[in-house]
């Protein structure tokens, strides 16, 4: 049994709402595992399935060779959990938290401080702080200290970097790396397309669907299409002119670029530049890029 | 087992912490009792009276100097007019007007029957209630004195019967060794009821619930130790409220400590078992204070501590049967005015009991299924 998570055709629904339509998926022991997808895709649901907190509709879960429904007890205490929302009691100061949740694992923080030490001595000089009080990178390395205290053998994330500083989520994805190093399956949800490419391998999710289970780089290269990022001054007139064009695939905006990608590949540089030119576009700037996860997850969501 | 000594640590320790909450657990019987207690009374004094004297004859003045002789009327105004006194009754000036006809001393001398007329201000029903029983009262006296009197001359020739009252278990009818025991089974609710349901749906709107779900802690054991510290701060509450009452007005105890404080745990356990029911099906602190505060205004007004329920239709007696205040309303007082003993009430405390059991039942299980 070498996989940490078996999903075979999960299905969950909340009234009308499906927010799972058959997902089925597998994650490696050991793997950082991500799964991408816009808000309301259906990552927190499935991630509350995983750690016992919901019971699926119909399905089978299987996590660390353990069935999700019925070998729960046992299953809680292999799991590490960080829900998306700062969930730790803000009335209790850092240490206390930790000392609570080592505590109710039936271990201490001694024991295991190793695990968390790299962690920890972070925001340790704050350990007589209020959790409340903390700042949202020092809140989010408590809540990933507590999640680790009872040394699981899956950590699940769900969108731990949200509303996190550039800098914070850097550092936090150097910590996951190290925990990986020490044996510890990692699944971590993210709406960030930038993260993906740090995951071993990436599951794109949408609408309760999986698109497409890959690693990062081989998910960009199957992308059909040669693409192009475009810039000039007029960015609005850009994408409607663009969109325009008689051999227009899809285009959007992406920061302060446009990505077009043509009805065929036989689109080239020149003739964009020369169509862009006829328009009076000033400060035209076409070049061809390789795909982005963003780019393929787009190209999913218009195919499905 | 040390996982609930892990869980009742944090508990106390969260309590203790929020500055308002940890203090004011203590400082609201000590409020409760000093000020709710007398302040809710019945006992009416001066009620403030209008004469229309019309009569103006030694026996009119005899009846008005024996009215301001007793303690509870005040003669704020005389009038010859009675729109004057109808007018006085309007801008509530007085609450009681007294109209006696002219003649009325010639009248009684000859041993005529007259009418008096009096109008009560009944804004205030029970008020208008007791100032009308009060001024039977003096009426009945009077008219004896004048019985005895004229009968006096003709030695005796009217049959006279007297009545002499006493009131059991309370005999000064003090009505503050009536309200407090009932004010304690109020204080002991309240803590109960609001804090800690407030205290739970605060671990859900939080989302710490979340966290707590996926630790090996089992969900009795996350009840159980939300409720303990309740239970344990309502008793600590009960006994303050009981000394300060006996201290500070003299209140008698005539039961046993040990009934009383039994009574109370369980009475605890119901409430907080309602107060978990109610905090699974609300979300928000804010819908459960609207959930919590509509079930305590109902269970307090509908308990017998200001009307007696023997009064209510036959309807809001059933429905007291489900209402935990009620029962120990009953048993607070029965205990502490009465001393009645544990087979005296073992009807109310197995009620009680089983309400309480019952509450706690469903609350556990829609607990489990919910969140």
């Amino acid at each position: 049994m070498n996989q940490a998570i078996l999903s075979e055709d999960i299905r969950k629904s909340f009234g009308e709402v499906k927010a799972l339509q058959g997902v089925s998926l597998d994650v490696g022991r050991g793997e950082i595992f991500g799964l991408i997808g816009p808000d309301g895709a259906g990552k927190t649901t499935l991630f509350r399935i995983i750690t016992t907190l919901m019971l699926p509709d119909a399905g089978r879960m299987t996590v660390l060779g353990l069935d999700a429904v019925s070998g729960y007890k046992t299953l809680r205490r292999k799991i590490g959990y960080m829900p998306g929302r700062f969930s730790l009691y803000q009335d209790l100061s850092v240490e206390e938290n930790l000392h609570f949740y080592a505590t109710v694992f039936g271990t201490t923080v001694r024991e295991n401080y190793d695990l968390i030490a790299d962690i920890y001595s972070h925001i340790e000089p704050f350990k007589k702080r209020l959790a409340g009080q903390l700042s949202g990178g020092m809140k989010q390395k408590l809540a990933l200290s507590c999640a680790l205290i009872h040394k699981p053998e899956l950590l699940v994330l769900d969108e731990p970097t949200t509303g996190v500083d550039a800098v914070s989520r850097k550092e936090f994805w150097e910590m996951l790396k190290k925990l990986q190093q020490k044996g510890i399956t990692i699944l971590v949800s993210t709406p960030y397309m930038d993260e993906a490419t740090l995951c071993d391998r990436v599951a794109l999710i949408q609408g309760g669907r999986i698109l497409d289970v890959d690693t990062p780089r081989r998910i960009t290269e199957k992308f059909p299409h040669r693409i192009f990022q475009v810039r000039s001054d007029e960015m609005f007139r850009l994408i409607t002119d663009l969109r325009d064009f008689k051999k227009a695939g899809s285009v959007f905006a992406f920061g302060q670029y446009v990505h077009f990608t043509g009805l065929d590949d036989e689109v080239e540089c020149v003739e964009l530049d020369n169509y862009l030119d006829k328009l009076n576009h000033t400060n035209v700037l076409v070049e061809e890029i390789a795909p982005g996860i963003e780019d393929v997850f787009i190209h999913l969501m218009k195919v499905s | 087992m040390r996982t609930m000594l892990f869980l009742l640590r944090k508990e106390f320790k969260q309590l203790f912490r929020d500055r308002f909450i940890g203090k004011a657990i203590f400082a609201i019987p000590i409020v409760q009792m000093l000020v709710l207690v007398p302040a809710i009374t019945y006992e009416i004094r001066d009620v403030k009276m209008c004469i229309v004297d019309h009569d103006q004859s030694v026996e009119s003045r005899k009846l008005v100097s024996q009215l301001e002789g007793s303690s509870f009327f005040r003669v704020k105004y005389t009038t010859f007019s009675e729109r004057e006194a109808n007018d006085l009754m309007h801008r509530d000036k007085v609450d009681l007007i007294l109209q006696i006809p002219s003649g009325f001393g010639r009248e009684t001398g000859r041993g005529n029957p007259v009418r008096l007329m009096v109008t009560a201000n009944a804004i205030n029903a029970s008020r208008a209630q007791l100032a009308w029983g009060y001024f039977s009262g003096v009426m009945r006296d009077y008219q004896m004195n004048l019985v005895t009197a004229k009968a006096g001359t003709a030695s005796l020739t009217m049959p006279r019967i007297d009545l002499t009252s006493r009131h059991w278990y309370n005999e000064s009818l003090n009505y503050i060794y009536y309200m407090l025991p009932g004010v304690l089974g109020i204080l002991v609710a309240a803590i109960g009821f609001m804090l800690a349901g407030l205290n739970m749906v605060k671990e859900k709107e939080s989302g710490t619930i979340e966290q707590i779900n996926v630790t090996p802690v089992r969900k009795y054991q996350f009840i159980a130790a939300k409720m303990i510290p309740y239970i344990v701060i309502g008793l600590i509450d009960l006994a303050i409220g009981i000394s300060l009452g006996m201290l500070a007005f003299g209140m008698p105890f005539e039961g046993s400590a040990a009934l009383l404080f039994l009574s109370s745990f369980i009475f605890m356990i119901g409430a907080l078992g309602l107060a978990l029911l109610i905090s699974t099906i609300t979300s928000s602190q804010q819908q459960y204070m609207f959930a919590g505060f509509f079930f305590l205004i109902i269970f307090m007004l509908m308990s017998g501590i200001f009307t007696p329920m023997d009064s209510m239709p036959a309807w809001a007696q059933k429905i007291n049967l489900l209402n935990p205040v009620a029962y120990i309303m009953r048993i607070n007082r029965m205990i502490m005015l009465k001393g009645s003993t544990f087979a005296d009430i073992s009807r109310d405390i197995f009620s009680l009991l089983v309400l309480s059991v019952l509450f706690t039942f469903f609350a556990i299980r829609k607990y489990r299924k919910t969140v």
